[in-house]
């Protein structure tokens, strides 16, 4: 079962942080993605700009509107994803409560609903 | 004073006391403010002195007083200048170099310097402090470790800890928590948060981190802190078998893994990999633990390791032996862990039936998402036979697992026996 891992987190928290701790912080997350590889279970990872850079568009009211800045205005934004492949929730929350972003933000853990063998219509 | 000392070597002397003295130094000099960021800062200013003079002038005979007056002066010119904002010349002004150096003559001996650095300890551990903080604040406060340094051993940023300890440092300060060693009535309680931290350092040494900068050795830095309190409170029985629970496991680290990095269970460790000198030390701590009389969690954790050292000499894992102290252990700290490795235990030493009985006390609920749980309950189907019991298992401790060296280790041994059986 594939699980995504939404990573929010307050982005003032990081504002001025320093090249050094950067470089730690991208030090600590390549370990974890490293013991993901290596335990066979990562499908996917992604580290996102952060949320004023978002743009935000939609024809929901007929006409199309585009947004600048996201979707959703609060202090935890939407910082990055993983994606992973084990069998079940106990799994799952195992490998969250050892990413590096659990200290500092929350991780909302969501399971795949895409029917076994992807999206049938989609070729 | 010598002034032919080379750059290196002023380096290297500097470096050397750095190591040796950080903590005592922090210590006084945060002793009576209460201020420990003010404290590293100042001893920060009087190191980077040291190195700038050192050199030039020879290390002095006694480093660690030499560093003692420079940061002392050092606080004294920050509250001055903190008290009289309008007063002239910064704080790094050449002025401050020549009114703070201290002279030869001036300064006490080494020896003279007296060691606070249990009463640092208490106060990192203070339960007013956030528990999770307790074991960093220790490696910083006393053994000079960097923010990022400790973070990475988490697996953590550094910025995210380092906003953590300067909130906690602000509190010690504010809150006026004390630095002293509790009275007779607290400290049994007290003690127990400074080698609960103790052990959390520990810990993390065990962890398989292969691209982080852990440069110094976590195992070695806990073992150094638990001599801290055994050497200030020689009596406390708890205390010395901690140190003797850390010596014990360190005993075998270097046989825990083969190389391909794949965990060895200790009873099939290559003993001729093990530290006789650290066992020794272990076994000489539990010793003197045990004339105090007053059992407890750490003593017995560390016998049950001493037992397992054994094997180097007798051949034999005395399992019934380790399956009783389990007993033991369960009646003081009553975890989950205890009780699974008991029923580990109980199956080494009495067979399959025995060995899950004990399991089934365990609250399954509770251990559904337990990998020992689940490795144990594995490991005790197949020796009654159940391998389809036994794979299901295995399965559900892989999956659990995410201590890579472990994981490897299971995957290794479910598939040892799938391949037997074909």
């Amino acid at each position: 079962m594939k699980y995504t891992f939404f990573l929010y987190n307050d982005e003032s928290q990081f504002a001025d942080v320093s090249p050094e701790d950067m470089a730690q912080s991208l030090q600590v997350f390549g370990e974890y993605i490293r013991q993901l590889n290596e335990a066979g279970v990562l499908v996917h990872t992604d580290w996102l700009q952060p949320s004023p850079t978002a743009t935000t568009i939609t024809l929901k009211g007929g006409t199309k509107q585009i947004q600048d800045g996201p979707y959703a205005d609060t202090k935890e934004q939407l910082g990055g994803t993983f994606v992973i492949d084990v069998p079940d929730l106990d799994a799952a929350l195992a490998w969250a409560e050892k990413c590096p972003s659990v200290h500092y933000g929350l991780i909302e853990v969501r399971a795949s609903a895409m029917p076994e063998g992807g999206n049938p219509h989609a070729g | 004073m010598s002034p032919s000392v080379t750059d290196n070597q002023a380096k290297a002397r500097a470096e050397h006391v750095a190591r040796a003295a950080y903590g005592r130094l922090i210590a006084i000099l945060a002793k009576r403010s209460g201020d420990i960021a003010a404290a590293e800062d100042a001893l920060a200013d009087a190191f980077a002195q040291a190195l700038e003079t050192w050199p030039k002038n020879g290390a002095p005979d006694s480093p660690e007083a030499w560093l003692l007056t420079v940061a002392k002066n050092r606080q004294r010119d920050v509250a001055k200048s903190a008290a009289n904002k309008t007063a002239a010349g910064s704080l790094d002004d050449e002025s401050f170099k020549m009114n703070s150096m201290p002279t030869d003559t001036a300064k006490p001996h080494g020896q003279d310097i007296p060691d606070e650095r249990l009463k640092l300890l208490f106060a990192c551990a203070h339960p007013a402090i956030d528990s999770t903080v307790h074991t960093p604040l220790m490696l910083q406060t006393v053994l000079g470790l960097e923010a990022n340094e400790i973070a990475s051993a988490y697996l953590m940023p550094g910025a995210t800890l380092a906003q953590r300890l300067v909130r906690a440092k602000r509190k010690i300060k504010d809150a006026r928590i004390p630095f002293e060693i509790p009275d007779q009535s607290e400290i049994k309680s007290r003690l127990d948060g400074v080698l609960e931290a103790i052990y959390g350092a520990y810990s993390l040494s065990w962890q398989d981190a292969e691209n982080v900068d852990v440069t110094r050795d976590l195992a070695k830095e806990a073992l150094y802190l638990s001599t801290v309190v055994t050497d200030m409170l020689p009596e406390e029985a708890e205390a010395l078998g901690l140190a003797a629970l850390v010596a014990l496991s360190m005993a075998r680290r270097q046989a825990r893994l083969t190389a391909k990095g794949v965990h060895i269970p200790t009873d099939q460790q290559n003993t001729a990999l093990w530290d006789k000198m650290l066992i020794r030390r272990g076994e000489t701590l539990l010793t003197r633990a045990a004339a105090q009389k007053a059992p407890g969690r750490f003593q017995i954790e560390a016998t049950i390791q001493l037992i397992h050292c054994d094997r180097a000499n007798s051949g034999l894992t005395d399992w019934a032996a380790i399956a009783q102290l389990y007993n033991g252990l369960i009646a003081f700290a009553p975890t989950m862990g205890a009780a699974v490795a008991r029923a580990a235990a109980v199956g080494h030493a009495f067979g399959a039936k025995a060995g899950l009985n004990a399991l089934a006390t365990v609250d399954a609920g509770h251990a559904n998402a337990f990998q020992p749980y689940w490795a144990t309950a594995a490991y005790l189907h197949r020796m009654a036979g159940d391998e389809s019991s036994a794979q299901a298992a295995y399965r559900k401790a892989i999956d659990l697992c995410t201590d890579l060296p472990t994981r490897k280790w299971l995957e290794r041994i479910a598939q040892d026996k799938v391949a037997s059986l074909h």
